[in-house]
């Protein structure tokens, strides 16, 4: 009783140690090689990134003479950051694109918390999505208007994930459905849109989107570059998608669908108020998985020329000022992507156990 | 007529399933043809308008560009076929490179996450969190960039091992050369590859028969190795291996890799691996501990349990996802394009902008990308079969 705690818990650090670092004489050799390598390579890193590194400078010259270019150019990220973020956004109208990122993080966000998981959530998003819209392509209430081209950086990535996501939704319950449908050619239809799709590299699919999309409409008809993307984007994840949702109309107790029919539920009726609000829930977990795949995935619209995130930092790198900072600008925006997948897939992880929990009820 | 309404039989037409089935089917159908026809109409007027030619024969004309690294001989002068046969040759080497070294470093990242010693599971886990949270486009760009910017000229190359150096140049290591007893060895290595199998075929059919079991996994490592090593001391012991040597500007010797293969590949293996290690690590947590124990309890060894009682159940959870690993792998590999690798995409995109002709251009890419997807599918399922819970 009388013994300190500060005693004992040296005692359990000491045990601690013992058992899970030096347990046997391999545990220990391995134990001390990984502990110099990672010495070595942290303090290189440090080194680099914080010691040597410069903060301010009028550009790359000056900043390669401070630090005898053994240090990052953090002078650089100063002077680039609004570009990164906004790209070619006309730089006075770049709140707007700013407020966009923000209410599109607010939704997200807002739509993580299951509290909030109900019908006036899908009015939030409508308005919400309405008004970023709105605000990028401004147009009205005074603003100027802003095309699509010029549309860029973090709030082009954050539009093109989360509009993909939304826009494919629908149209994956349709190919889930059909693959799970008694109809032979409607099954065989779904089988070989969702097969195709997921057999294809993306970026041929993007491709296809920005090349063979103006192929395939009227001469006269035109569509923008960002909205082909969006196509590409949208097709593709419908089929992933699509195979989530499958997996959760499989997870259903068939007892669930004779039921349905017992009450003489026609099939539209059975699957919207039976079967998918069921299969959905079930299937949330995949889907933040999937909106992290998209997330990441964005950045190959950079391949067939949109300006996103990784494509202004790319940009940023023509100056001749700030020639050959590529391991600035890329580690700049990597923590960017890591901080956005990170949180959602800790996300994920907690919702995961929340609703198997609720299940196990 | 509203008497006449209601008292139609139930078996009329409308509400007969499998007349709306049909009708079902025959309208989504109609659909489809339709989009499809109106899709196919309009290309023909818009190829027509901006005379582009259809078809595939430009495939024999002559590609006019040059490919910087290919496995088979080509030069501008070659034609388009040849140009899209290197593409595929050269995404099938990442491909088959990329899932051998993702495999070998998962799997050991799988089992390095499940060790006791809290230092190696915890930096295994960071790797994973790390590299799996940045787009994989935004790491091979970042390792292409040190590879260029920061890497050292071949002159202060940095020494990885004995013989593995890395500079702005690429990487290049020690390789066999072909020539000499180095066929010989290669014939030797096959030899007690097939003596070892056949040894493993008798081994089992002998424990079926007796219930004895024979050290049949040492006798094969034995083989493997040994005939090789036999051949090697009676072909005189020579060394054969090209070790590559600073030579001027650049290294001579040695196979060498250039900074775009190194980026891609080890953008790749870095990336595909973080994924294949979850799948290791959540197949081996899945065999229950129980299974373990009863092992124990019979007797076995600790070597004999994780071999014959944990892996071939962990492998049966393993298998599917690790089979759509190596399908993203390989569709991943198609990213080559943005660091200049010429892989098919590459090809067909440079084919693309030269003739015009999309349309041919991206059914070729995608039927290549189908046909590998299939391949590795089928592959996978027959694998897959084979060690499937045979329930008797």
């Amino acid at each position: 009783m009388a013994s300190p705690a500060n005693t004992l818990s040296w005692r359990q650090t000491q045990l601690w140690v013992r058992a899970n670092l030096f347990s046997s004489i391999t545990n220990s050799i391995v134990t001390l090689v990984l502990f110099y390598i990672v010495a070595r390579l942290v303090y290189g890193f440090i080194d680099w990134a914080i010691i040597k590194a410069v903060w301010t400078a009028p550009n790359m010259r000056a900043c390669m003479a401070a630090s005898g270019g053994e240090g990052a150019c953090w002078a650089f990220i100063r002077e680039k950051w609004r570009f990164i973020l906004f790209g070619r956004y006309p730089f006075d109208e770049q709140w707007r694109s700013a407020l966009t990122a923000i209410i599109l993080f607010l939704l997200t966000g807002l739509s993580f918390i299951p509290r909030f998981w109900r019908r006036e959530l899908v009015y939030v998003w409508v308005v919400g999505v309405t008004l970023s819209v709105l605000l990028m392509f401004g147009g009205v209430f005074g603003l100027p208007f802003v095309a699509t081209d010029l549309w860029s950086g973090l709030p082009l990535t954050l539009i093109l994930s989360l509009f993909s996501m939304i826009f494919a939704f629908p149209l994956a319950v349709l190919l889930a459905l059909g693959r799970r449908s008694d109809l032979p050619a409607i099954k065989m239809l779904s089988v070989v849109m969702i097969e195709f799709m997921r057999g294809v590299p993306l970026i041929a699919m993007l491709y296809m989107a920005s090349l063979m999309l103006p192929l395939f409409l009227p001469p006269d008809v035109t569509v923008d570059k960002t909205l082909r993307a969006l196509v590409g984007l949208t097709l593709f994840l419908a089929a992933y998608q699509a195979e989530d949702v499958r997996a959760g109309l499989q997870a259903l107790p068939q007892g669930q669908i004779e039921a349905a029919d017992s009450l003489g539920l026609g099939y539209w009726r059975k699957m919207r108020f039976v079967v998918l609000p069921q299969a959905i829930t079930i299937v949330i977990p995949p889907l933040v998985s999937n909106l992290i795949g998209t997330f990441k995935n964005t950045t190959l619209v950079s391949i067939i020329s949109l300006f996103d995130l990784l494509e202004t930092a790319k940009q940023s790198l023509i100056d001749p000022n700030w020639r050959g900072l590529t391991s600035e600008a890329y580690l700049f925006i990597s923590v960017i992507y890591f901080a956005v997948c990170f949180s959602m897939s800790r996300y994920s992880q907690w919702l995961e156990n929340r609703l198997a929990r609720g299940r196990k009820k | 007529m509203a008497i006449a309404e209601r008292s139609r039989p139930t078996g009329s037409l409308w509400n007969n399933p499998t007349a709306r089935s049909i009708a079902w089917q025959v309208l989504t159908i109609l659909a489809v043809v339709g989009i499809a026809g109106y899709f196919v109409h309009n290309s023909i007027v818009n190829l027509q308008r901006q005379s582009i030619a259809t078809g595939f024969s430009f495939l024999d004309r002559e590609a006019g560009f040059d490919i910087g690294e290919s496995l088979i001989p080509f030069g501008p002068t070659n034609s388009y076929a040849r140009a899209f046969l290197v593409g595929v040759l050269n995404t099938c080497e990442v491909a088959v490179l990329g899932i051998m070294f993702s495999t070998i470093l998962g799997t050991l990242l799988g089992i390095a996450r499940l060790s006791p010693n809290w230092l190696l599971s915890r930096l295994a886990l960071i790797y994973v969190e790390i590299i799996r949270n940045i787009p994989l486009l935004l790491q091979l760009l970042l390792i292409y960039s040190v590879l260029n910017v920061a890497a050292p000229p071949p002159r202060s190359a940095w020494a990885l091992l004995p013989g593995v150096f890395l500079s702005n140049r690429g990487l290049v290591i020690p390789f066999p050369s072909s020539e000499g007893s180095n066929f010989a060895i290669f014939l030797g290595l096959l030899v007690g590859i097939a003596a070892a199998i056949g040894i493993g075929l008798w081994g089992r059919r002998r424990q079926a028969v007796t219930g004895r079991h024979l050290p049949i996994f040492w006798v094969a490592i034995a083989l493997v190795l040994g005939v090789p090593f036999l051949t090697w001391l009676a072909s005189g012991a020579s060394v054969q291996v090209s070790v590559p040597v600073l030579q001027g500007f650049n290294f001579t010797g040695g196979a060498s890799l250039s900074p775009e293969l190194t980026a891609l590949l080890s953008g790749l293996v870095f990336y595909t691996s973080s994924y294949i290690c979850e799948i290791v690590r959540g197949g081996i947590l899945a065999v229950s501990h129980g299974q373990t124990e009863a092992a124990a309890a019979l007797g076995l060894k600790r070597s004999q349990i994780l071999r014959l009682i944990i892996l071939p159940q962990a492998l049966r959870i393993i298998i599917p996802p690790l089979t759509s690993q190596y399908l993203n792998l390989t569709k991943n590999s198609t990213l080559a394009v943005a660091i200049g690798f010429p892989d098919l995409v590459f090809v067909a995109n440079t084919q693309m902008n030269q003739t015009g002709q999309a349309i041919e251009g991206m059914v070729i890419v995608m039927g290549t990308y189908l046909a590998i997807s299939v391949t590795i599918s089928i592959a996978m399922n027959i694998y897959n079969a084979r060690i499937a819970l045979k329930r008797r």
